[in-house]
């Protein structure tokens, strides 16, 4: 670096005399110079270079830029409650993105190779670098709406839970109030007198949705009088379409509920025995020694149905925001990688599956260690980006839960343009992610350094 | 790949080891099914679910087109075409993207030649500097350049976003165009010099058109970049100069009413930005192992 110059002057002394004085010569390449670089130079100057010095000077003040607050705006930073949410995600974001991308990118890669619709598989991973965040944003927040009947990722996750675990038959049911059974507070619905072995307990229920009763169901029986071991019942909707009947008494069409769990509890609280009720809502609990038990409908068989996670919520949403970035950039990733292993002279890897080694150990020894310098590009590139994050965590939180996903860049923006007004400390959040990319800055001067030196 | 070949040739591959082989290649195949899959659905979905009217979309999600195809219709795209405001916004796109491209192409090219190929005292400074402003944060430029704007009435106007863009383009497009046009060999401008030949004119008849996949790769990236920017133009454009990225965004705050125009909306913006990824992605992929921090 600091030796070009001097080999410079040197040839431009040593060149012949027929040429103009030096300093005339040194006068017409900078007048040259200044010809093709003035637009770039007072581009870059008034709206990259001016902005970064202003936003420090202005990152001194107040909101309204008169009183000097040194570095308060940077105390204010790290203890103000929002900002440093913003801060702690942002680490999140740096500490989770960068390396599960490059090792996803470099797995892409790796496989691609190996399979013969390869290029179909790049150009459907890469696509997403295509579009804009925004609209990345609108893909990822309709996918991942809380409702199952409209986020897709809620309808899968819901038809692989109902898949393994059926749902509750008749969900957020209710005892007729004044029949003799009340609803705890975990859902269970039980009688409110011990019943007596030999003795009957019927359970009419509402707010159950038409829909949920079976087409098996059949119209609701009184139980067969029970034996002295056993104690018998109904369970049934005690409502009639279109109104009508006794309330707490079977008749009028009244249908029983087919596939209930009853249970019969035993003084001490253990489940002495169970059964489940038949078409007519009939029930009989076999084999009880003689006492008195309480009956009860277990609280599972009224529990509303699952209805996937909340990804937007509080707790979710920012892992929901590294996802969409993750679809994003791997194919960024894994480009770049795939171009470093195509420069790549395989007969080193070759050599060594002669030798016997597996593939595996190929990778591991050979491959991977040819690679890091992608690899470390792809990984600062990733960093440097990643720190300025904005449009996708502005675009897919729902407002409610912005606050939770928030990060610098989106802080510094609704802390200056966003309602907040305070342009003093939305200048620090802006000079806090200029001092984070510092080193990569540097990194980059140096890097070019060396290329220069070779 | 390759070691099938070589097993061949060493001929100790036994029956047990193809047929490892074999379940390898599947297992790859399936793994690499499923994730590109996972990469399309959401696309997918989205694109159907602008096919679907709002009433649809509000009821019941994009999958239960395939058991009822009727749903499927246009009116969404219709409507959205007959929308003079999102029109509005598609077309100030445009307006903003292309002179974007081009001054960063024009201006970048210039300052690329000069750090190739002038040598003006103080030049590796003046490079480093431009590689420093390489990383620069968006950010840092918000405040000062709205408060400038508001000075100079650019506030607002999509003069002012064009020149952002170009401004933070710049970097990258020095830094690009320079390292490509240095591997220019030398002696076809030593012997256009010696024919007296002005540097303009060796710039536009020898280096611009050797280095014509460089200043492509930079164009399409550029392209690309300010189409899809939407931070700039949230805080320096107004209701009447916004682009549709701006516009796609305020839609978001009624999330859940108007999938109609959200969806429609984002696959309207996306097809020119696809089309243009697709037919140049070689160049794109140029700009982006030539290392963009942006």
């Amino acid at each position: 670096m600091t030796t070009a110059p001097v080999a410079e002057r040197t040839r431009t002394e040593g060149e012949g005399a027929s040429r103009p004085p030096r300093r005339a010569r040194t006068r017409r390449t900078i007048y040259t110079a200044l010809a093709f670089l003035a637009p770039a130079l007072v581009l870059l100057g008034v709206l990259v270079a001016y902005p970064v010095i202003y936003s420090i000077w202005r990152s001194l003040y107040d909101a309204a830029g008169t009183n000097f607050l040194g570095l308060g705006n940077y105390a204010t930073m790290f203890t103000d409650p929002a900002t440093f949410v913003a801060i702690r995600n942002n680490i999140i974001w740096v500490v989770v993105v960068p390396v599960s991308v490059t090792i996803l990118g470099l797995i892409f890669a790796v496989l691609m190779d190996k399979i013969k619709w390869g290029i179909a598989f790049k150009l459907i991973v890469f696509m997403p670098m295509a579009i804009s965040m925004v609209a990345a944003g609108v893909i990822f927040r309709t996918a991942f709406q809380e409702n199952p009947q409209l986020g897709s990722v809620n309808a899968g996750l819901v038809a692989i839970h109902d898949a393994f675990a059926p749902n509750s038959s008749y969900p957020n049911a209710r005892p007729r109030p004044d029949a003799g059974i009340t609803q705890a507070k975990s859902g269970a619905i039980t009688s409110n007198d011990a019943v007596q072995a030999g003795g009957e307990a019927n359970f009419p229920l509402l707010a159950i949705n038409q829909e949920n009763v079976p087409a098996t169901a059949k119209t609701g029986a009184p139980a067969p009088a029970a034996k002295s071991d056993e104690i018998t019942g109904t369970v049934w909707l005690d409502f009639v379409r279109g109104g009508g009947g006794q309330n707490g008494q079977l008749g009028d069409g009244k249908k029983g509920l087919p596939g209930v769990e009853v249970d019969a509890v035993d003084a001490s609280g253990a489940v002495v025995g169970k059964a489940t009720t038949d078409a007519d809502g009939t029930y009989a609990i076999a084999s009880l020694a003689s006492g008195s038990y309480t009956v009860t409908l277990p609280a599972s068989n009224f529990q509303a149905a699952y209805t996937g996670i909340s990804w937007l919520g509080p707790t979710l949403v920012t892992a929901v925001v590294i996802l969409s970035y993750v679809w994003i950039w791997a194919g960024f990733a894994m480009v770049m990688i795939a171009s470093g292993l195509s420069a790549m002279d395989r007969s080193l890897q070759e050599a060594a599956r002669m030798d016997g080694a597996n593939e595996w150990q190929v990778f591991r020894r050979i491959t991977a260690p040819l690679l890091s310098p992608v690899l470390i590009v792809v990984f600062i590139t990733l960093i440097v980006n990643v720190l300025k994050i904005f449009d996708l965590v502005y675009v897919i939180p729902p407002a409610s839960s912005l606050p939770d996903a928030t990060v610098i860049a989106v802080q510094m923006w609704s802390v200056s343009f966003g309602g907040g007004n305070d342009q003093g400390l939305g200048s620090a959040l802006a000079v806090l992610l200029l001092i984070l990319v510092l080193p990569f800055m540097i990194i980059n001067v140096r890097r070019f350094r060396t290329e220069r030196e070779q | 790949m390759t070691t099938t070949d070589l097993s061949i040739v060493r001929g100790k591959r036994s029956a047990a080891g193809r047929v490892v082989d074999f379940f390898g290649k599947g297992v790859v195949n399936l793994v690499l099914l499923i994730v590109a899959v996972f990469w399309l659905v959401p696309t997918v979905g989205l694109f159907l679910s602008s096919l679907r009217s709002s009433t649809d979309n509000g009821q019941s999600g994009w999958w239960t087109v395939f058991t009822a195809p009727a749903q499927l219709t246009l009116k969404n795209y219709e409507n959205l075409l007959g929308n003079a405001q999102f029109m509005g916004s598609f077309w100030n796109t445009i307006v903003i993207t292309v002179p974007a491209t081009i001054l960063v192409v024009v201006i970048g090219a210039l300052a690329g030649y000069a750090f190739a190929w002038v040598k003006f005292p103080g030049r590796d400074w003046l490079l480093i500097a431009v590689i420093v402003m390489l990383a620069v944060p968006v950010q840092v430029a918000l405040i000062p350049i709205a408060k400038l704007y508001g000075s100079l009435g650019l506030f607002g106007s999509i003069i002012g976003v064009i020149l952002f863009h170009t401004a933070f383009g710049l970097p990258f497009a020095i830094f690009l165009l320079r390292n490509f046009f240095t591997q220019v060999p030398g002696e076809l401008m030593e012997a256009a010099r010696l024919d007296g030949a002005s540097e303009m004119r060796i710039f536009s008849r020898i280096v611009l058109p050797l280095g014509m996949p460089a200043v492509a790769s930079l164009g399409i990236f550029q392209f690309l970049w300010v189409w899809n920017d939407m931070l700039v133009a949230l805080i320096f454009t107004n209701a009447s100069s916004q682009p549709v990225t701006v516009a796609i965004q305020s839609q978001l705050r009624q999330f859940g009413a108007n999938i109609d125009v959200l969806s429609s909306g984002a696959f309207l913006s996306m097809i020119i930005p696809l089309i243009v990824f697709f037919a140049f992605q070689r160049y794109f992929v140029t700009a982006l192992l030539a290392g963009s921090q942006r």
